[in-house]
């Protein structure tokens, strides 16, 4: 019990990127279920319908649930503390068992358990920043796309400029100017440096349909822009948007291993993939299990998002759903 | 005589350019009375829709109404309306159907809750009752099975149903004005003829003024009362319709007239107008129709005033000038 109070002591964020997590396969598993069911379908259900017999995203989804669940649950699962030394005397370095299956680091902590812990910060940290990335940068566009004209021009060369700097040395310039980075500073950084690219193609799209007869017919018939913008472009961006956050969803994990690697993301002893890569790439020669386990997470991860991404770029693109 | 619903006066609309400016809509004026059906004809490019859209204030930069414009709808100024109160106009008491159904459409909302939104939008009505005159309106315009297909999305419908959906979307307010720009020209004749039928039906029933845009004169003929003739930005032609086909007074109507094709005459060729509507940012000087008339004479360099033929009947030309011209 104790260890369970424990592993919650993280705090607020974790819990609500947890839910988010939690949300987001929630609904992903509601809407393949009621797409696979077909019937009478829009161009989102056919869609869904579409991704449901997508092989290989499937597999995507699956291994997703998996890890999310394997992480979720990790208080549970996993048979030690993150920085627990069940044998600090001579339990350190050793090779995978069945005691410690991704075997113990140089504090004798159990790898697998940092894992598991790690995956908990990188997946929440990840999906929190993309959660508001895709936010500001969708109503970013779409006030920049639908305003159209000098504003438009403006707050496409603010953009530019933003563009321009490397992400990574964006995030690092403010982490040197900040002393200390704490878990919700982290999210916020990720989510604030990754919204411009979803916000072009936001704003390219709602450029297009702002000229197209629905939007003269919506005004037409009495739309105030407020209404039009909400009820009539935005539904159409949506695919778009989705699409765009699960990829930035697998460079945001990368990102986050990357800072903490470098020593400025998660700090130690919290474990994240990244700082336990960082642990292990001292001893790769001698305890190459160290750096291994968690790096495979990484990359089964990413993998599993982008094979997941481009499967629904190719199910919601409004180009091969409307055909008709 | 009643005051008319619509009264547009003076009515010019011009577009910026890169090398000037383009008047589309240059100075026309019409009337349409209470429950009256008035077609408009002419060419692409004539100035037919920016007409239409004129009247809704739905013309957006580079295009503006130009100051001395004037039009009246219900006794109002709709030109000096505020915008919020236009609002209200719009899809209320003018209500707008569009030629293309598939692109007028939302293609990610059911056709039913798009309907639905004009109520809410107007009538600030709860969900389901507005969900409920949407599925009423849709019955009303001939849609089959409304409760259920009011579910489905644009992409699920024939050509024809979309056009309904268009239509009681325009419809549901019970709008005093519907302009129609070319409503069925995206649809076979067959169901052209039956969603004609339907919204004359629907016409009488809500004792509602029509504005029929199209270049179709069959259509015209059918339907219309009144027909306006439209070349080149301008009014050429206005006549009760009867008159305007029997005996049409303008060489661009004769012309118009002559190209329809008609049952048990035999002809080798179809009739054309030679030559094409010239651009809207350089109309010809004197009258515009003045390169492509048969009958063109030295007069035509100045620039003709509508001509009051009969009563209800105006032409362009100075052929019907006062003591005879020619």
């Amino acid at each position: 019990m104790r260890s369970w109070i424990r592993a919650c002591e993280r705090g607020d964020v974790m819990l609500f990127g947890w839910f988010v997590c939690l949300a987001a396969g929630a609904l992903a598993v509601w809407a393949v279920h009621r797409g696979a069911r077909g019937g009478s379908a829009g161009p989102w259900r056919r869609g869904l319908a579409h991704l449901a017999s997508d092989r290989p995203a499937m597999a995507a989804l699956f291994i997703l649930a998996m890890l999310a669940a394997l992480a979720i649950l990790a208080p549970v699962v996993a048979p030690y503390l993150p920085n627990a030394q069940p044998d600090v005397v001579s339990g350190n370095n050793q090779p995978p068992s069945l005691d410690h299956l991704f075997g113990t680091d140089f504090a004798s902590r159990d790898v697998f358990s940092r894992v598991l812990f790690g995956g908990r910060i990188s997946l929440a940290v990840a999906a929190l920043a993309v959660l508001l990335s895709t936010c500001l940068g969708t109503a970013y566009g779409a006030v920049a796309g639908f305003h159209g004209g000098r504003l438009d021009g403006v707050m496409m060369r603010v953009l530019d400029a933003a563009l321009s700097i490397p992400r990574i040395l964006l995030v690092m310039a403010v982490v040197a100017v900040a002393r200390s980075i704490t878990v919700p500073t982290l999210v916020l950084l990720l989510g604030v440096t990754g919204w411009f690219g979803t916000s072009r193609m936001v704003r390219a799209q709602v450029l297009s349909l702002r000229e197209q007869d629905l939007t003269t017919a919506a005004r037409a018939l009495g739309a105030r822009d407020r209404e039009i913008l909400w009820r009539h472009l935005l539904p159409n961006v949506a695919s778009t948007v989705i699409v765009a956050a699960t990829l930035s969803l697998g460079n945001v994990i990368i990102l986050e291993a990357a800072l903490s690697y470098l020593g400025i993301g998660i700090r130690p002893p919290t474990p994240s993939w990244g700082n336990i890569i960082q642990d292990g790439s001292s001893q790769l020669a001698s305890a190459w299990w160290m750096a291994l386990f968690p790096g495979l997470a990484i990359v089964i991860t990413v993998l599993a998002i982008n094979t997941l991404g481009d499967a629904l770029r190719d199910a919601l693109d409004p180009r091969t759903v409307d055909g008709t | 005589m009643t005051s008319p619903l619509l009264d547009v006066s003076e009515l010019r609309t011009s577009f910026r350019t890169v090398g000037g400016s383009a008047r589309a809509v240059d100075g026309i004026s019409f009337t349409i009375a209470p429950e009256e059906t008035v077609g408009l004809v002419g060419e692409s490019g004539c100035g037919k829709s920016v007409t239409a859209l004129s009247i809704l204030r739905l013309i957006r930069p580079p295009g503006a109404i130009e100051p001395g414009s004037r039009i009246t709808f219900e006794s109002r100024d709709l030109l000096a309306l505020p915008e919020a109160e236009m609002r209200a106009v719009r899809g209320a008491r003018i209500a707008m159907v569009f030629q293309e159904p598939m692109t007028s459409l939302n293609p990610v909302l059911t056709v039913g809750a798009q309907v639905a939104e004009v109520v809410r939008v107007h009538a600030g009505a709860s969900k389901a009752e507005a969900w409920r005159r949407a599925v009423e309106t849709l019955a009303a315009v001939g849609f089959p099975d409304p409760a259920a297909r009011a579910l489905d999305h644009p992409h699920q419908l024939s050509g024809g149903l979309r056009q309904r959906v268009m239509i009681a979307m325009a419809l549901v307010m019970r709008p005093a004005l519907l302009i129609a720009d070319e409503p069925t020209t995206a649809l076979d004749v067959t169901t052209q003829a039956q969603i004609l039928e339907r919204l004359a039906a629907l016409q009488a029933a809500m004792a509602m003024s029509v504005l029929l845009i199209t270049h179709d004169l069959g259509i015209v003929a059918e339907r219309a009362q009144r027909v306006i003739v439209m070349y080149a930005g301008q009014i050429v032609e206005e006549a009760p319709v009867r008159e305007l086909f029997a005996a049409p007074h303008h060489p661009y109507t004769k012309a118009l007239v002559a190209a329809v094709p008609r049952l048990g005459v035999r002809r080798e060729r179809l009739e054309t107008i030679p030559g094409q509507v010239p651009s809207a940012d350089a109309w010809p000087t004197g009258c515009r129709f003045r390169e492509r008339c048969p009958r063109a004479f030295d007069r035509c360099a100045v620039e003709p005033p509508l001509y009051r033929i009969g009563s209800g009947h105006r032409s362009r030309c100075h052929l019907d000038a006062p003591g005879g011209a020619a």
